[in-house]
Parts: C-alpha cells; structure tokens; sequence
C-alpha cells in the first residue's frame, strides 16, 4: 500500500511541476527564452493569496483570482519592461541574464516585504481526505485538488492553442516570427498573452504547491521552479503534451527517490536526471528535433 | 625606461592589469600595516581575493567562451573541499605551511578542472539555455552530496558513509574529516593576503596568455560565429572543454583560497550555493562581459562597497538585481545601442570642433 500511496504523492507533486512547467515551455516556444523567474511568480503569487487571506480576511477562491490577477499583471510587466527591449539582442545569453536577474529582483523584494522568516501558509483548499482500502491509503484533498485541476488546465489550454484564433496565433509565432508578422499577427502582443497565460498558472501552481507543503519563504518558488524546468526539457522544451509527462515522471521519480534512495539526495536524483536526458536525447520525450539550417 | 608606445596594445593593456592589482595590494597592505582598516574589512581581504579569481574565470566562460556557468560555485566547492580535506590530513606530514598549501592548490584546481572536463564532455555540446541549467543543476548536486558525505581516517584507512558520522566505524585513534553538515572544521588556516594576490596575479597570466594566444582567438571565434569557426577547421569541442575546464580549475583555485582562511567549511546555499554563481555572474556583467579587468574592478567594487555602506546591507542584494538588469538593457538591448551610438557619434564630433 506504501508504494500506490507513494504513487498518488508522486503525481500530486508532479502534477504541480506539470503546471509550473507549462509556463517555462509556452514561453519557451513562442519566445525562445528560459524565463528564469518563472518560478518567483510562483512565490510572489503565493504571498499574494497569503495576504489576501490573513491580511484581508478574504475567502479562499476571490485570493486566488486576486493573485491569478497579480501575478498576470505582474508577467506582463516583466516581459514588456526587461525581456521585449532584448529580444533582438545579438546574444542570446543577455535575455538570459536578464531573466536570472527578474528571478533576483523578485526574491529580494518578497524578501524585503515580508521577511526572511517562513510563513505557514493558511488553508486555501479545504477538502476531507478520501480514506479507501480500510483506511491503508488515505489520499489527501490536497492531492486530489491538485491532480483534478493540472487535467483541466491541460485539457482547457490544448482547446485554447489549436481552437482559439489567439491560441492559433501563438503556434504561427513560435513556428515563424517573421512570417507571422507578415501575415498579420500581432507578434508583441501574443508573446505577452503567453507570458500573460504562464503567470496566471503560476500563481495558481503557487496555491497547490503551498497547499501541499505549507511553508513559505521568498525562495519557495526557486527550487520548484529549476525542477519544472527540467520537466520541461524531460518531455521536450515547446510541447504542451510533453510538459505534462516530463512533470508527471518527475513528480514520481523525486517522490520515490525520498522513500527509496535517500531523502536529502532527492534534489540531487531529479538533476542528474536532466543531466543523463540531455546526453542521450536532447530533445526530451516529445521534443521535435530541428535541424540547424547553415 | 621602456618607451610605452613601443609596445603593442594587448600587452600594453595586460600590463595596466597588473600595474591595477599590484597598487591595489600596495595601498591595502600600507592601509592596513598603518592600522587605518577596520577588522571587518581585514577579514573580507582573502575573501575578495577569492572573489577576483572566481570573477576572472566565469568571465573566461561567460565573456570569451560565450557559454553561461551557473555552477561557478560548485566548482568552487569542489576546490574547497578537496584541498580543505588534503590539508587536513597532511596537517602533521607536511608541516611547512607554503609547501602544503602548494599542493592543496594543486589538488583543489585538479579536481574542479576534472569536474569542469566531466560536466563540459557532455554539456558542451547543448547550446546556452541548457548549459546554464545543466551547470546550475551540477553546483546543486554537488552542494547536495558534500551535505551528506561523512569522511574519517583512522589507522586503518579512510572510511566512507553517507549516513551520519557514528556509521563510519572509526576506531578509537580516528578523526572524522569531513562531517556531512558540519562540513570540515580546523582547517588549517594558510591563506593570506599576500597569498590571495599572487594568485590573483597567476589567474590573470593564465586568463590574459590564454585569450591573446592561438587557442584564444580559436574559442573567441567559435563565440562569434560556431558554424563559421567549425568550417575553417577548428576543433569545437576541444577549445570548449579547453575554456571550460581552465575556468573551471581557477574557480577550485579560488575554493582553495577562500576554503583555507575559514575555520569551519560548509556546503551552504549561502557560499557555495546558487546565490553565489549569481553574485559572481553580476561581478562579470558589470565589469563588462568578456573585460578581465573590469571583473577585478567590479568584484572589488561589488565586495568592499556594502561593507563601507552599512546601511545599505539590507538592499544589498536587491540593488545586485536591479543593476544586473538595467546593465544588461543598456547595453544589449538594439534600441539602446542605437541610441548610445547616436550620442556618442555627436560627441566625437563636440569634440574634433573643439580640437
């Protein structure tokens, strides 16, 4: 019973990498960036539900469409002001840089507000745990909150991409800049609703993160958000499908590298990993394989 | 008296380097033998040494190579420790502090630049992105694995355990070396001042012959065009690995210095962590990527500055990001370029009518 419960552990988590990991690849493939600081939106989204909770005393779900808010607003900010100018940039490693640091930026202002101490994060999802097999397996609500909604995003946001003329927009952008400027599309504006969309499922990925670990500190969305990014890479950078397995498989793997291997090795498993995926396929699971052109 | 204009610009540039740190240290050393520096500043003087090296050799990958390091830390780490637990053994066999400190070097350097080969076979074939997040995930791993590794010695030989020290099954005459968390405590502490600036003075000899040699301009080209530098006949992957595992091994240097002025040795996120590639990265991004010498003014700038500034500690690191950002936009973003190209233009111009 020990290992399904595992299991249902690892999926729970690697559903949230799953989400967190959607917004590296969308941004990934439309701008051909790593946003470094994807992961202190997390954070920062989920100071905000904090605040909005014991601060105002707002119910659960109006601070989580308030930080969903926030922290859309706040990707747009970050794209518009540090990432849109660099764009052309003759390197490719200055958006980069920049990206790490945004990533610093946010840390230290989180840091700054409210403080190096951890905060616990209060309650937002309350949800009786489902008992089965005599009580051998209990799955908490938590779990069941968070691998229920990484299914809808999914599924919402493939309707989204291949339905939606914005989300079509998206495809043209990531396939052809160039061509897609000239047929038409708005290309700054589209790069700027990814990194909208991306911010918005970071904040909530910071809910179900903080809900299933409730401890918060300004370098909370640091870690899982590195990791998210290697289930990126895991199911191959710019795939929708891809980000779900690659945070799926991850999830599993760090859970059971805790209880099998060594629970302080655990960073270290998920790493070598991507280190051991980038030696044998690049590409990740889903990736496409592009052939550089000369 | 040598006639300046004689010789040729690089050296004549290389040399300025030198003069810069030699007057540093002198202006230091009278400073501090005058007893006109605070304690605190004293004790940051070998940390900063470490700090230039650490700062000359990401600039090798960052700004010569055109790679990104994010794990400058982790090879600094494995310096650390490795030459922290060689001193630490040979302690009582080599008593003459100089002639062991010669050999942790030598170690220290050798296995970060083994780690850098290692890390760069594989990595060194992915481009930018991914060679950040692959060399960001080793200075991680490495932080993780010297936070769970137990080493003792006794008269038997080394005993190994990833556990906790009591597992090592040490005999009654052993020590235990390094102590997973607590790191290695009693190092012996040889690094100086004098020692720290010597080095600085042997990284920069290496870094400034390396980059105005053939090999040099072989990696300085693969930066500028892969494709163009592969199809003269240039050995990609050699002179990566080379750069690479050259910055690697001053980094280990650097370990060594920083590791032999600490009494007690930890893998923390503070100093070998992630916090500490990036505070290095921001040394070289203001110091001008790919200018040695701006790295040495920048790291002295970036360390000594919070410390005069006291007040300022709290903002410290928000104002590293905000510089590290508006640094960037300004000087690689098109728009500004075009904009400072303008205005430098007009002000050549300002200056041949006044002339």
């Amino acid at each position: 019973m020990s290992f399904i419960s595992y299991l249902i552990n690892g999926i729970s988590l690697g559903s949230v990498y799953a989400i967190i990991a959607l917004g590296y690849t969308m941004v990934y493939g439309i701008a051909k960036m790593l946003n470094f600081a994807h992961g202190d939106v997390i954070m920062i989204g989920a100071y905000v539900v904090m605040a909005a909770m014991t601060g105002m005393g707002l119910h659960p779900a109006v601070a989580i469409i308030l930080a969903a808010v926030f922290c859309t607003v706040l990707g747009i900010v970050i794209e518009s002001v540090a990432y849109r100018p660099l764009l052309n940039a003759a390197s490719s490693l200055a958006v980069l840089i920049t990206a790490i640091g945004v990533s610093y930026l946010l840390q230290n202002i989180a840091l700054l507000v409210f403080g190096a101490n951890t905060i616990s994060f209060p309650k937002a999802l309350s949800l009786p745990a489902i008992s089965l097999a005599d009580g051998a397996l209990t799955i908490t609500g938590e779990a069941i909150v968070t691998i229920v909604s990484c299914i809808v995003i999914m599924v919402v946001l493939n309707v989204f991409i291949h339905e939606s003329k914005a989300g079509q927009a998206m495809l043209a952008v990531s396939e052809d800049k160039g061509a897609a400027q000239l047929m038409g599309i708005n290309v700054n504006g589209t790069i700027a609703l990814t990194f909208a969309i991306g911010s918005a499922l970071a904040a909530f990925a910071g809910v179900l993160l903080c809900s299933a670990y409730p401890t918060l500190t300004p370098y909370t969305g640091a870690m899982p958000g590195i990791k998210a990014f290697v289930a990126a890479v895991f199911g191959g950078i710019g795939s929708i499908p891809g980000a779900l397995i690659g945070g799926l498989l991850l999830g599993i793997i760090e859970i059971f590298g805790k209880a099998y291997i060594s629970s302080q090795m655990a960073d270290a498993i998920v790493f070598g990993v991507l280190i051991l995926i980038l030696l044998v396929k690049p590409t990740g699971i889903l990736g496409k394989n592009i052939q550089e052109k000369v | 008296m040598i006639n300046m204009k004689k010789i040729n610009k690089t050296t004549r540039s290389n040399l300025t380097t030198y003069a810069m740190i030699l007057v540093m240290f002198l202006v230091m050393q009278t400073l501090v033998s005058t007893g006109n520096v605070s304690s605190l500043l004293q004790g940051l003087l070998v940390p900063l040494c470490a700090y230039i090296i650490l700062a000359v050799s990401l600039n090798l990958t960052v700004g010569i190579l055109g790679e990104l390091s994010l794990g400058h830390a982790g090879f600094m780490c494995v310096g650390a420790f490795s030459s922290a637990f060689f001193s630490k053994c040979m302690a009582d066999v080599i008593p003459v502090a100089g002639v062991r400190y010669f050999f942790a070097l030598c170690i220290g350097a050798a296995a970060a630049g083994l780690c850098g080969v290692l890390v760069g076979i594989p990595v060194l074939r992915l481009k930018g992105d991914y060679l950040a997040i692959v060399t960001l995930a080793f200075g991680e791993i490495i932080k993780n694995v010297m936070n769970i590794l137990f080493i003792g010695k006794d008269s038997a030989g080394f005993h190994f355990s990833t556990k906790d020290s009591r597992s090592l099954g040490l005999l009654e005459d052993g020590e235990v070396i390094i102590n997973g968390p607590q790191g290695i405590t009693g190092t012996p502490k040889d690094s100086t001042f004098l020692i720290g600036v010597i080095l600085i003075f042997v990284t920069l000899f290496i870094v400034l012959n390396l980059i105005h040699s053939r090999s040099g301009r072989a990696i300085m080209s693969i930066r500028d065009n892969r494709i163009a530098a592969e199809s003269v006949g240039i050995n990609i992957t050699k002179y990566k690995l080379m750069a690479f595992s050259i910055s690697a091994a001053l980094a280990g240097v650097a370990g060594v210095t920083y590791a032999h002025n600490l009494a007690n040795l930890t893998a923390q996120p503070k100093n070998f962590g992630y916090n500490m590639s990036i505070m290095i990265l921001v040394f070289v991004v203001l110091g001008g990527i790919g200018n040695i010498r701006g790295s040495v003014i920048a790291a002295v700038i970036l360390t000594l500055l919070p410390e005069l500034l006291r007040g300022l500690s709290d903002y410290r690191m928000l104002i590293y990001a905000v510089v590290l950002i508006a640094m960037m936009l300004f000087n690689w973003s098109p728009k500004a370029i075009e904009w400072r190209e303008k205005h430098m233009a007009r002000f050549k111009r300002n200056n041949k009518k006044e002339a």
